[in-house]
């Protein structure tokens, strides 16, 4: 693609256009961040009456620490599963969509509303449908044999707060791969048409290679979002339980951090985390991208 | 430059609403709802008594929220004057010596009359240092007991004026109960750490850590995986398989009182501040109320059950006249009325033996059966040292890592021995940290 090289006479008008945007980088993510990494090779207590630096020591504990290493595992499985359920579920809705002429609209808006929704609300609403002694899916999935209780199950609390986590992150993929279909010239698909492959072979040759790009961007910002803003769905579900099966990584630094107090440690957490997002979208960035067509 | 604008902001707002030069004492403190209202109820009516100062109540969410706030606050310089903090948050107050104000130094120095002696000796001993200096004041605090449902009692044949007093009757009451399908479940409880674990302890005179329960030092580690505590828990897995008992739920447990009103387990134990509640909820049977089981096997009288609920702390960093205000302010929370109505109106204990016996005369307790029943169980007998309290440092993460043993113990996962061996052993892990940290 061809761009117009622009230049400014004015040499300090490109920084002064940038500042705002730098001042509000600065403040509120490298600043914060620093303060994370300073007070990661510290101990304090909570007050910050007192304070010793401990070197690695955090970082060591964290390594050799059973609940983190179990904790690192669970989140990778739960990015895994809410980013795979959501994005399959967000292209099935928007490839059934994108066929619908007259009422696709309705569809769509209707489809967009769970994004709207608060992660909490969105978080109470699935505890509420899923409460084993007033909740609605107990009672439907006892006829099927199934003894519905996540305050125990561990496994059926990692469940509860995927679906919880999909189900809000769906309407966001359907936006993006709706409109990722809907820019697949019609020309091709047409041309297809006339070859005689029919609408399955069409979506599966043409307008998913063509989505690639979409599929890329998605599938980083569903991990991020995975990582970071399941928060309030895990602490308005199951608040880390039973038995810490569904303490995800962002979840125990506030459980430390916020609950326990322990500052040293929770931000040798969040350092930890803030390098395996930069990891993992470097190696997305670095040799998935190059995989996929423009 | 935000903050500077949101100060200038701050600063006109309350030279606006300060025209009357009253000082204002700020208070945070993480009463939602009805006891929210209540409590804003009380700083109004000081507020109204006097006009040299005036106290304004902010609430800050949950217990956690309120103290994490508070410390924020502290180390910007932006703290209040008066924070609430739960009693698991007491070892960390305590080990803050140059952020807190120590409430008996705090009325000495504004010359306020206050008399240790003339509060409740369990609220008191729960809060004083190794010297007995009340260190913040009591304010709400609730102890558990038992509420079970009379109606659902009638229906299984069990008299329901007797509630069972041995953990032995809990078990054949809920046979009972259960076998007739008079309810689906004998019982639950709300807060399985601080009413089956630590309460528990303290009522069979059997520790929970060493050096009395931590108020020695901070280098007490965590006893609670003695016999009665294994046996306390193998039993409540037992009755679960049975069906006679149900989990209420990790922290509070707040599906323990779902299931009692909807009355689908017969009795739940919880803090007596969950009177009011269970009486609202309770529209279509009678709740009964009895103090908490013991094991008649392990003490024949059992000791006095341990307290809950939170204390107003003073923060270091104000100015004198802010220091006064506070101290007016505590003599106005002490006194028997105010103590008594806060009583009544909430179900916490009275903090003070003056505010009881307001209550007596007025014949509150009369009127009210079962009120005085949390009052009678935590003064009775001679605290020892298994039944003063508690006091460890990072106590909150402590009672995540009971529950989610006691989750592990219940999906089948570990015994009784094994879950509460380990949780001793992450405790005293964080206990160790604490130490080293302070």
């Amino acid at each position: 693609m061809e761009t117009k090289k622009t230049t400014f006479n004015n040499r300090l008008l490109p920084y002064l256009l940038l500042a705002p945007q730098l001042f509000i980088t600065l403040v509120f993510f490298i600043w914060p961040a620093g303060q994370a990494v300073k007070s990661s090779f510290e101990r304090e207590d909570p007050f910050g009456l007192s304070t010793s630096f401990v070197g690695l020591l955090h970082y060591q504990r964290l390594l050799v620490d059973p609940n983190y290493l179990d904790a690192l595992i669970r989140t990778g499985v739960f990015a895994v599963a809410v980013t795979a359920l959501s994005m399959l579920l967000g292209l099935a809705f928007a490839a059934a969509v994108d066929r619908l002429t007259r009422t696709g609209r309705i569809y769509t808006t209707l489809l967009v509303w769970p994004y709207a929704v608060a992660p909490v609300v969105a978080g109470v609403l699935w505890w509420f449908l899923f409460n084993s002694t007033t909740g609605l899916m107990p009672f439907v999935l006892e006829r099927f044999g199934i003894d519905w209780d996540h305050d125990l199950n561990g496994t059926q609390a990692m469940i509860l707060i995927i679906i919880a986590a999909a189900w809000k992150q769906i309407s966001y993929n359907f936006l993006f791969f709706l409109a990722g279909l809907q820019s697949v010239p019609q020309s091709l698909m047409e041309a297809a048409a006339i070859d005689g492959s029919g609408p399955v072979k069409r979506f599966f040759t043409i307008a998913l290679p063509l989505l690639s790009p979409t599929t890329f961007f998605l599938f980083i910002i569903n991990v991020n979002y995975t990582m970071f803003d399941t928060f309030p769905i895990v602490d308005a579900t199951t608040v880390g339980g039973p038995a810490q099966a569904t303490t995800t990584l962002v979840y125990k630094v506030y459980q430390d951090g916020y609950l326990g107090l322990n500052i040293g440690s929770s931000s040798a957490q969040s350092v930890l985390l803030m390098l395996i997002v930069m990891v993992l979208t470097f190696v997305q960035f670095r040799y998935v991208e190059r995989r996929v067509q423009y | 430059m935000f903050k500077k604008l949101s100060l200038a902001a701050a600063a006109l707002a309350l030279s606006a609403s300060a025209s009357f030069a009253a000082t204002e004492v700020t208070w945070w403190h993480a009463m939602g709802g009805e006891l929210g209202k209540k409590l804003e109820e009380v700083a109004t009516k000081f507020n109204e008594s006097q006009s040299e100062y005036k106290v304004v109540p902010v609430y800050k969410g949950t217990y956690p929220e309120t103290l994490t706030a508070a410390i924020a606050a502290f180390r910007a310089n932006q703290q209040p004057a008066i924070v609430q903090v739960f009693e698991v948050g007491t070892g960390t107050m305590m080990a803050a010596k140059g952020a807190v104000y120590p409430v008996y130094k705090l009325m000495k120095d504004e010359g306020e009359a206050f008399d240790t002696k003339s509060f409740l000796a369990p609220v008191v001993g729960y809060y004083s240092d190794t010297s007995g200096n009340i260190l913040s004041l009591p304010f709400n605090s609730s102890t558990p007991i038992m509420y079970y449902n009379k109606d659902v009692f009638k229906k299984a044949g069990l008299d329901p004026e007797v509630a069972p007093k041995t953990w032995k009757e809990v078990e054949e009451f809920s046979k009972k109960i259960v076998s007739s399908g008079a309810a689906k479940c004998g019982f639950t409880s709300a807060w399985i750490t601080w009413v089956q674990t630590e309460n528990l302890s303290a009522l069979h005179d059997k520790p929970f850590g060493t050096l009395a329960n931590g108020f020695g030092g901070t280098s007490a580690e965590f006893k609670f995986n003695g016999d009665l505590q294994i046996k306390h828990w193998a039993n409540l897995k037992k009755w679960q398989d049975e069906g006679l008992f149900k989990y209420g739920g990790p922290v509070g447990g707040d599906q323990a009182a779902t299931m009692f009103y909807a009355q689908e387990c017969a009795i739940t134990m919880n803090s007596s501040a969950g009177r009011a509640g269970v009486i609202n909820n309770a529209k279509t049977f009678t709740p009964g109320f009895a103090p908490l089981p013991y094991y008649d096997d392990e003490i024949k009288q059992p000791k006095n059950s341990i307290i809950g609920g939170a204390t107003l702390w003073v923060l270091n960093g104000k100015d004198k006249a802010t220091y006064k205000g506070v101290a007016k302010f505590f003599s106005y929370l002490s006194k028997p009325e105010v103590q008594a109505d806060w009583h009544q109106f909430t179900g916490y204990l009275p903090i003070t033996n003056a505010a009881y016996d307001l209550g007596k005369s007025q014949g509150y307790y009369a009127k009210n059966p079962g009120s005085d029943i949390s009052i009678e169980q935590i003064t009775r007998g001679t605290p020892s040292d298994n039944s003063k309290g508690l006091r460890f440092g990072n106590f909150t993460q402590v009672r995540t890592i009971v529950d989610e043993e006691f989750q592990s113990l219940l999906a089948g996962k570990k015994d009784a021995k094994q879950a509460l061996d380990s949780a001793v052993e992450r405790g005293n892990k964080l206990l160790r940290e604490f130490e080293a940290a302070n």
